[in-house]
């Protein structure tokens, strides 16, 4: 019974992990895998979320209504950036970064004037349960439970709408989809937009769980980095085998060690992947399909 | 060739292809810079003098980020984290070998020798992984972010090495400046006017050393590789031994940062590995102008003063005017203001009109 007990903790742990990593990741991910782009200011729609879905609950609106606010406001805020600042940049990659890093200091350091060094939390939702001499909480059940659900609904939305086909084609052969009527910036601003959705719903799902401060956008940063270098381009083929991996390694090592040998272990693991698989898990795959 | 000669043709490297700023004209123009900073301390306080140093300690960082990412091509955004092991070796060096005997200046060696250490390993995990630019500033990004939350939580009395406690978030005090032994009592380099004229010199000799560095064969391939990876490859250099070369001697000028400033202000704090630390020289090089050295120390020094200026009247917004110009930077003027304002006075340069 006890080696069970121990068992479904490092289950819970595992798959804890695991929901962070595809959460805070999946936004980057897309913004990544479609684009091209690396966006540093990441975090901060992972902030906006947040601080969203936490005002709307303060508010009296219901949990998952201040989540989907969160989510929806992070996404707008992406596709204005993307108009604004990113469209221009496109031809430049590497300038993407440092333009979006700037977006990120005047965004934290903004919220922090305006808004304070922290904002009240709301509390983490549902309680807890016990299995063996530990107790568990049920919302983070619920998160994993969303990772997975999020996962699932990228994987409709880009092989069964028509967003998504459009997108694809778009992301293949920029010219060909123009010359077929696809209004490809409409595309790029979507899928951006979509992204820091994404990132947005991370924020408004863990805000219930974490201090709110203006900095908070860069706890996950390093997660969400590392699972899209290991994972690659791709989301099925890269985020979610990665989520796997790293949540693994990060379970193993911080109920070994604590959380930040978790983390370390984490970033020393993704070195190494690199050197390996400079393409990340969806570009070995990809290739030894090809 | 003699060895006269060779030296001569080794000293004309210092002007070239790859450096704005050429001839007479040029020249006459650094040399009353340089009398102008030589003279600075007559004109000031000791005091003032003292703590103007700081800005000269970061540009050693800027120059080798200018080298990395701007002749290099490779954006690193954890140049902060090579500042920091430099600045805590130092720290940890200095404490337990105390600072007689020219020990100081020993440990600056080591503690810059422990970045480049740092840098290699970590640099060739990178470069013969042969991960694309976007890759390579988030991982060196990830680097920094890990170290700072790790000596963030040094706080406990277990966390020491040797006599030099870690201290965790407050950071590490109470290290010995730099000391230069010398017959009739040691020079203690503290922020005073010794110390800026001994930065000043360095400075100089690390510029134009990167000068020469940058025009010579060398410099020419790694500029080479930044233009077109594949073309220098086929041309038959091993890209990623010119790129981990690059890499480690940037980041050496960071970790040569990092002692200057620990040394200068006694003091270390894990905060200068974060998140705003690592983006400020970022913020310098792109605004500076990152193709160039000479445009990346004007740039630099200038965003610097503004930097320092905001802090002092209105400390909060100094970040948000840094994040704007970095943006507005980025968008019009992608090679630089300072570049962006020499050109129309330098129409007829090559340098210029070749660049991407």
């Amino acid at each position: 019974m006890e080696f069970l007990y121990s068992l479904f903790s490092f289950f819970y742990q595992f798959g804890d992990a695991f929901a962070f990593l595809v959460l805070s990741a999946c936004g980057l991910a897309v913004i990544f895998g479609m684009m091209g782009v690396i966006n540093l200011a990441h975090g901060e729609f992972i902030l906006c979320g947040a601080y969203v879905s936490t005002s709307a609950t303060h508010m009296g609106v219901p949990l998952p209504i201040a989540i989907a606010l969160g989510s929806l406001a992070a996404g707008i805020a992406g596709m204005i950036v993307e108009v604004v600042v990113i469209r221009p940049l496109y031809k430049r990659p590497l300038d993407t970064i440092v333009a979006t890093w700037g977006i990120s200091m005047i965004v934290t350091q903004g919220t922090l004037i305006v808004l304070g060094t922290t904002m009240a939390g709301s509390g983490t939702p549902f309680g807890s349960f016990s299995v063996g001499d530990y107790s568990y909480s049920i919302y983070r059940i619920v998160l994993m439970v969303m990772a997975l659900v999020t996962l699932a609904a990228l994987w409709l939305m880009f092989t069964k709408t028509r967003f998504g086909i459009l997108a694809r084609a778009t992301i293949q052969v920029p010219h060909v989809a123009e010359a077929l009527g696809v209004n490809t910036n409409l595309i790029y601003s979507l899928t951006f937009g979509l992204g820091a959705a994404l990132a947005g719903l991370a924020g408004g799902l863990y805000a219930p769980t974490m201090t709110l401060v203006p900095t908070m956008g860069a706890a996950f940063m390093v997660e969400a980095f590392v699972t899209v270098v290991v994972g690659g381009a791709d989301i099925f083929l890269g985020t979610a085998p990665a989520a796997v991996v790293l949540g693994f390694i990060k379970a193993s090592l911080t109920s070994w060690q604590g959380q930040l040998a978790g983390q370390i272990g984490m970033l020393i693991a993704v070195i190494i992947v690199i050197r390996i698989l400079p393409r990340g898990i969806s570009g070995k795959i990809l290739k030894e399909r090809a | 060739m003699s060895s006269a000669s060779r030296f001569t043709s080794f000293l004309k490297l210092i002007e070239g292809p790859q450096t704005l700023g050429k001839g007479p004209k040029f020249w006459s123009g650094f040399g009353v810079v340089l009398l102008a900073a030589c003279a600075y301390p007559f004109f000031a306080d000791s005091y003032d003098v003292g703590n103007n140093v700081y800005f000269f300690n970061w540009l050693f960082m800027a120059m080798g980020l200018s080298l990395i990412w701007g002749y290099g091509g490779a954006l690193s955004f954890g140049q902060t984290a090579f500042f920091g092991v430099a600045g805590y070796a130092y720290g940890v060096l200095t404490i337990n070998l105390g600072d007689a005997y020219g020990l100081t200046l020993i440990s600056l060696v080591l503690a810059v020798g422990i970045s480049a250490l740092f840098a290699t390993i970590l640099g060739y995990f990178l470069f013969f992984g042969r991960i694309s630019g976007v890759f390579l500033g988030i991982v060196t990004l990830s680097v920094t972010l890990v170290l700072e939350r790790f000596m963030a939580q040094t706080a406990g009395p277990e966390w020491a090495i040797g006599k030099a406690r870690l201290n965790g978030f407050n950071g590490m005090g109470a290290m010995p400046s730099l000391t230069i032994p010398w017959p009739g009592g040691n020079i203690v380099l503290y922020p005073d006017v010794t110390l800026y004229y001994v930065t000043l010199v360095l400075l100089l000799v690390c510029y134009l050393g990167l000068r020469i560095l940058v025009n010579s064969r060398f410099g020419n391939v790694i500029v080479a590789i930044r233009e077109n990876p594949m073309r220098a490859e086929m041309l038959g250099y091993d890209v990623r031994k010119y790129q981990l070369a690059t890499f480690v001697i940037g980041s050496a000028l960071a970790g040569l940062s990092g002692v200057l400033y620990t040394s200068w202000g006694n003091y270390i704090t894990p905060a200068s590995m974060g998140m705003t630390a690592a983006s400020l020289p970022i913020v310098w090089v792109a605004v500076g102008g990152r193709s160039d050295l000479t445009t990346t120390l004007v740039g630099t020094l200038a965003v610097l003063i503004v930097f320092q200026s905001l802090t002092i009247y209105g400390s909060q917004y100094a970040l948000i005017v840094m994040g704007t110009l970095l943006v507005i930077t980025v968008l019009i003027a992608p090679r630089g203001i300072v570049i962006a304002l020499l050109s129309p006075f330098m129409r007829r340069k090559s340098k210029l009109e070749g660049e991407r």
